[in-house]
């Protein structure tokens, strides 16, 4: 009896140990696969519009900042009627990553801070993270440019 | 063709972020996945391995903020061979301007119409 109790101790912990390996594993698989899927499916949403855009005529530089600006109004659209909060729950980097996710970062936080007002609220809310990436950005292109100068 | 090379490549950058996030410290915010994102695809974009994505992928290489870093190098690189040094400074800000002028007015407009649901 005392035998059989260890036993069934012994394979409990054992079990445990198992579903600690696997647990966190099959966590980042499932996100992985939904970040793929969201994330491509806001991507193919773009082609969609790039190629109306180029169909149009526009050049290619010109169809690309068109449909930039287009996620971008659907990302901040979306955030307003709370629905990219919903696609942000499954969709994980999938909705962080894609420039919807960019203009999400920019209404989310501003829309939640509006009672601080128009200025210290939205104003300064609206670049909590669109601020950083814009810095980083903005420094890395000058940096770019700057060793190209050098370089060319 | 290129719809199916949109999702997929555009599928597998967000599933390098998903990444970043899962398997790095847990300090890792959407915020730092986002700046990598842009500093990541300038770097790349400088290189020249950035193009031969968008040339094969459309959206799906232009769409995730590592093209918005393609943009910027390219943009400063562009405005260095027309412009010389002062190209540096305003070329990744010309070619991203009308994204990020967007993103202002619309961010602007949605946040003070619309009120958070929660």
């Amino acid at each position: 009896m005392n035998l059989e109790q260890q036993r069934q101790q012994e394979m409990q912990k054992e079990y445990h140990v198992l579903v600690e390996q696997i647990k966190p594993k099959t966590r980042v698989l499932r996100n992985c696969i939904l970040a793929f899927l969201v994330g491509g499916f806001i991507c193919l949403i773009g082609q969609i519009f790039l190629q109306i855009y180029l169909g149009q005529g526009m050049g290619e530089r010109e169809a690309a900042a068109a449909t930039a600006t287009t996620m971008v109004f659907l990302g901040a659209f979306l955030t307003g009627l709370g629905i990219y909060d919903v696609i942000g729950k499954y969709g994980g980097a999938g909705s962080i990553v894609p420039i919807t996710g960019f203009a999400n970062s920019i209404v989310a936080p501003a829309m939640e801070f509006k009672r601080e007002g128009f200025v210290f609220g939205v104003g300064a809310r609206l670049f909590t993270i669109a601020g950083p990436v814009l810095v980083y950005g903005f420094l890395i292109s000058a940096l770019i440019g700057i060793i190209f100068y050098l370089i060319r | 063709m290129k719809l199916l090379l949109a999702f997929v490549i555009g599928g597998l950058l967000c599933v390098i972020g998903q990444l970043f996030m899962d398997l790095t410290r847990s300090s890792i915010t959407p915020a730092h996945v986002l700046v990598g994102f842009v500093t990541g695809g300038a770097i790349l974009s400088a290189l020249g391995l950035y193009q031969p994505l968008v040339d094969l992928a459309g959206a799906g290489a232009t769409i995730p903020l590592s093209g918005f870093g393609h943009s910027l190098a390219q943009g400063a690189i562009r405005a260095v061979q027309s412009k010389g040094l002062l190209g540096a400074f305003a070329g990744g800000i010309e070619a991203t301007a009308a994204g990020i002028g967007a993103a202002v007015v619309f961010g602007y407009a949605i946040a003070v119409v619309f009120n958070p649901r929660s």
